[in-house]
């Protein structure tokens, strides 16, 4: 049995029924990871003993009857961004490159006791900034469909796990669309769950406001099964909000009989890649034969998206990852002789070039003479685009939209220009912005065969709903069943 | 907004970041063009706007004020680059 291709939750049903061992399928991990990693640099820790002692309580579990999950038993990567006691946390960046954290993110004890092995950590852009994992410490991710291009960021590794069947399921972070961006590049199904549904404690802060921890996997279920499990309350962190479970079966169930999407005409304009539209408006043409009812509509708030997602977010990051003074956790300079120098050399010699951008940039509109015309400025311009979607939900069920532009860039294309590389998120920052849940789903190809995704934003906390389209989609359009090169293993 | 040398000079002693030169010169550049495209931001009526600064209506988390099990001393200094007689050790401070 080829145990890399079956998804997430068919495996843990063969645990269950005792088809397959926890043991088994983790050594088909390990072994898919052995072999492909060398290639595509996903991982930058592996966890291998404590993933086979995991795997050891877990069957035990098991052959107990426990019913721990539908996950129960099936291997996960997490993005190095997220704590896990006891195995290192870098957050791709030297300056946490020994880091071990000395306690659980509250999502890593969730998804341990639902049963589920974490066998590694991903790599990812240094503290989630950038959208190519080229600006990590460790060595760029590269993108499984094609190894001259990058698999999107900042949770490439992530991504490209999945992609490669080297995991069933990864988690990832998305600030501004690090889940669904590198999902879309390497055709994978991602999501980012609305603000405040799943805990942010143990995460590393980048952009507290819109930071946000998602699953990513190979389909509707994958990730619905997934997050269900890290959704729900956490009195660890003060913007956790409560929500009902989700509930596989309902999601399965859900028709897009008569249900009114919503596409922007400004995500369709300039700057768009013809093979992208293309796949996305086959996409929409889809969903119409579903049942759905489509129409355009205007969002000229777009426009204002990418500035306000940039100011809040270096903001917030310079504030975040002032922290980082060499003095109780991360790298500290040897060089220094004054406390003063000690922080300078620690943050100078440890931080890349994005970071230390965007350290500057966040202490720019927030300096004084500057705060009232970027800072503030900006975040009443998110105001009005939360009001706009918010105006938006009344008309439509879900916006729809691409995810990115372009299908995967070549490597070291985009870092030469970052303002470039930041207005290429305008499709993924206003779900951030606005704190809406939304999803990646992979759509079709471009001319050279690399994937193109979709994207639908749904309203607060409608998760279910959004992964309901996804798993309809799925009926009709096979794109998410097609594998990266390298074949299976 | 002009962005010179001045300005990222003034950044990098806010931000506790010293630049190369190499980087200075290309921070420079970059930050005027991301500076100038944040600056389109001033054509936006904001006059009806509040400052936005959680998705949802957030409300005042409250708790019991309770003694509860904290990180033991070794283990809060486990991750410190220089440690001395149980604290975190930094250079002298005090002339």
């Amino acid at each position: 049995m080829d145990i890399l291709s079956l998804s997430a939750v068919e495996t843990a049903r063969k645990i269950k029924n005792r088809d397959l061992s926890v043991k088994e399928v983790l050594d088909a991990v390990f072994y898919a990871i052995d072999e492909k990693d060398k290639k595509y640099n996903c991982f930058i820790t592996l966890c291998r003993d404590e993933a086979y002692a995991r795997a050891n309580i877990v069957q035990a579990q098991i052959d107990k009857g426990e019913e721990l999950s539908a996950l129960a038993g099936v291997p996960i990567a997490v993005k190095d961004n997220i704590c896990t006691k006891g195995i290192k946390t870098t957050c791709a960046s030297k300056m946490l490159k020994n880091f071990v954290p000395v306690y659980n993110a509250h999502i890593v004890d969730l998804i341990e006791k639902a049963g589920l092995i974490v066998v590694g950590k991903t790599n990812m852009d240094e503290f989630a900034m950038g959208s190519t994992t080229e600006t990590s410490a460790f060595g760029v991710t590269l993108n499984p469909w094609d190894t001259t291009r990058v698999s999107g960021g900042s949770s490439g590794g992530a991504a490209a796990a999945v992609a490669a069947r080297m995991v069933h399921l990864a988690i990832g972070s998305d600030t501004g669309g690090s889940v669904r961006q590198p999902s879309s590049l390497c055709s994978v199904t991602g999501l980012k769950p609305t603000y405040g549904r799943v805990s942010r404690r143990g995460l590393i802060a980048y952009a507290s406001s819109l930071d946000q921890i998602g699953p990513i996997g190979r389909n509707a279920e994958d990730c619905a099964a997934l997050m269900g499990i890290i959704g729900g309350y956490d009195s660890g962190d003060s913007t956790s909000v409560e929500s009902t479970p989700l509930e596989l079966e309902k999601i399965k169930r859900y028709s897009l009989q008569g249900k009114r999407i919503g596409i922007p005409k400004e995500f369709f304009g300039g700057g768009l890649q013809e093979d992208v539209k293309t796949a996305v408006l086959a996409a929409v043409n889809e969903l119409k034969e579903l049942g759905a009812e489509v129409e355009e509509f205007e969002l000229p708030q777009v426009k204002y998206a990418v500035p306000t997602y940039y100011i809040i977010a270096c903001a917030e990051a310079s504030s975040n990852l002032s922290r980082y003074d060499g003095i109780r956790y991360g790298y500290r300079s040897d060089g220094a002789e004054s406390l003063f120098e000690t922080y300078v050399k620690s943050r100078s010699e440890a931080f890349g070039i994005e970071t230390k951008r965007r350290i500057m940039l966040g202490n720019f509109v927030l300096s004084s003479g500057y705060y009232d015309e970027y800072y503030k400025k900006a975040l009443q311009a998110k105001d009005i685009i939360q009001k706009a979607f918010s105006d938006a939900f009344k008309e439509y069920d879900f916006v729809f939209g691409p995810v990115y532009p372009t299908t995967a860039p070549k490597l070291n294309e985009s870092l030469s220009d970052p303002l470039k590389m930041y207005m290429a998120d305008i499709y993924t920052v206003t779900a951030n912005i606005a704190g809406l849940p939304a999803v990646s789903v992979p759509c079709g190809f471009d001319s050279n065969g690399l994937p193109v995704g979709m994207q639908l934003v749904g309203r607060p906390f409608c998760e279910s709903e959004l992964l309901g389209v996804v798993y309809s989609f799925e009926q009709k359009n096979d794109a998410h069943e097609k594998t990266a090169g390298g074949g299976t293993v | 907004m002009k962005i010179n040398n001045e300005t990222v000079a003034y950044l990098e002693k806010l931000a506790r970041i010293e630049l190369t030169d190499e980087e200075r010169v290309e921070c420079c550049s970059d930050l005027q063009d991301i500076v100038s495209h944040m600056d389109i931001l001033s054509e936006l009526d904001t006059q009806d706007a509040e400052p936005l600064s959680q998705s949802f209506s957030a409300k005042n988390v409250m708790r019991e004020d309770e003694v509860k099990p904290s990180l033991d001393r070794d283990t809060a200094l486990k991750n410190a680059p220089r440690v001395k007689d149980g604290f975190f050790s930094v250079p002298k401070t005090v002339e």
